[in-house]
């Protein structure tokens, strides 16, 4: 069940917390899961990241969190606003998985791995170090994020849990 | 939606008498659901998006190419091996390569009848890859078949049949979330304006 204390993020979607809250997304295929972290001010963020780049898309109306080119920016400035500073931030990233073994020979097929080099292309942008991650493989993960603590928690129906 | 909802119909027959007669056994089916859904609602309608489910998926290629998925909870897909293969089912948590192969090949069996009588009603050409199994959480399995939606907005389009067996000890869906491109064509082949 969920406790009053999570902070849901959905499908192509961010959010942010300070103090406390956990921040959560569930189901990350060949999405990725980016977590911000500015330990000093006890301030993070979490993006539901599912298409690398914001050139591709058709929408009328982009939602910026939902391409790993707009999301980081989106969530850097969310941060901010709530004290955190760029150069004290760490990030964590898990998902990015490839989900289907073979799947015709399109693109989609390899766009886990794209999802990730986009988000640490960005990462690199803001130089913001990778100090964790758990993504690629052939697997599904839940994630949540504890302000308090800066643990990322990991779960995947495989693999069972794992805190990083 | 309701010449989609007919499409749907048509081809989730199909792939119901022929798992009725593989298990021998009558299956019902559930009036298909045609529906533009937000992301989050389409993974909530097999349980919510952390719900470990069996999924066969398969790309539809040729004039409407699309995505689909023939999904079975844990419980339902041990029952299939039972009732269907004769399997004796020795770990209700693990499945072997031959258990993982049979699932497949139903996989592939239902999806290539939902298919097939799509593609005579329609007069497209639709072709299915060969499957690919997955055992995983819902959220990441489906997230997989909207990447194409992905580029356009929030929502998908997704036809939702549900089976049934008499005890309920098989209960599936079959998703087809054809691609954006393809409600024209489909329309079109029918001889229906798109909306």
């Amino acid at each position: 069940m969920m406790q009053d204390n999570y902070i849901k993020v959905g499908m192509a979607d961010l959010n942010v917390a300070h103090l406390t809250g956990i921040l959560k997304t569930t189901g990350l295929g060949s999405c990725v899961g980016v977590t911000l972290y500015d330990s000093r001010v006890k301030v993070a963020g979490m993006a539901h990241v599912m298409l690398p780049s914001s050139e591709i898309a058709r929408e009328g109306s982009v939602n910026i969190a939902k391409y790993a080119d707009t999301a980081i920016p989106e969530l850097i400035s969310r941060m901010e606003k709530l004290g955190a500073s760029v150069s004290r931030m760490e990030a964590k990233l898990a998902g990015g998985a490839q989900m289907f073994a073979f799947a015709g020979n399109n693109d989609t097929m390899r766009i886990g791995p794209r999802n990730v080099e986009s988000c640490k292309e960005m990462l690199k942008k803001y130089t913001i170090p990778v100090k964790a991650e758990d993504t690629g493989a052939n697997f599904g993960r839940t994630i949540e994020f504890n302000c308090e603590t800066g643990i990322l928690m990991i779960r995947s129906v495989q693999q069972g849990v794992k805190e990083m | 939606m309701d010449v989609l909802k007919e499409v749907g119909n048509i081809g989730a027959g199909h792939a119901a008498t022929a798992l009725s007669t593989l298990l021998d056994k009558p299956i019902d089916m559930m009036v298909p659901k045609v529906k533009m859904l937000p992301f989050e609602e389409i993974c909530e309608s097999v349980g919510g998006a952390e719900t470990a489910v069996l999924a066969i998926f398969l790309r539809v290629e040729g004039d409407a190419p699309g995505n689909m998925f023939f999904i079975l909870h844990l419980e339902s897909a041990k029952n299939v091996l039972r009732n269907l293969v004769g399997l004796e089912v020795e770990d209700e948590e693990q499945y072997s390569e031959l258990e993982l192969s049979a699932l497949n090949e139903i996989g592939n069996i239902l999806a290539g009848s939902y298919l097939s009588s799509l593609a005579d009603f329609t007069r497209l050409n639709m072709q299915p890859t060969v499957p690919s199994l997955a055992i995983d959480m819902a959220g990441a399995i489906l997230s997989y078949g909207l990447l194409q939606f992905g580029e356009m907005g929030d929502q998908a389009l997704l036809i939702d049949t549900k089976f049934l067996e008499g005890q309920n000890e098989v209960q599936g869906h079959f998703f087809l979330i054809p691609d954006p491109e393809s409600f024209g064509k489909i329309f079109a082949a029918l001889g229906v304006e798109s909306p």
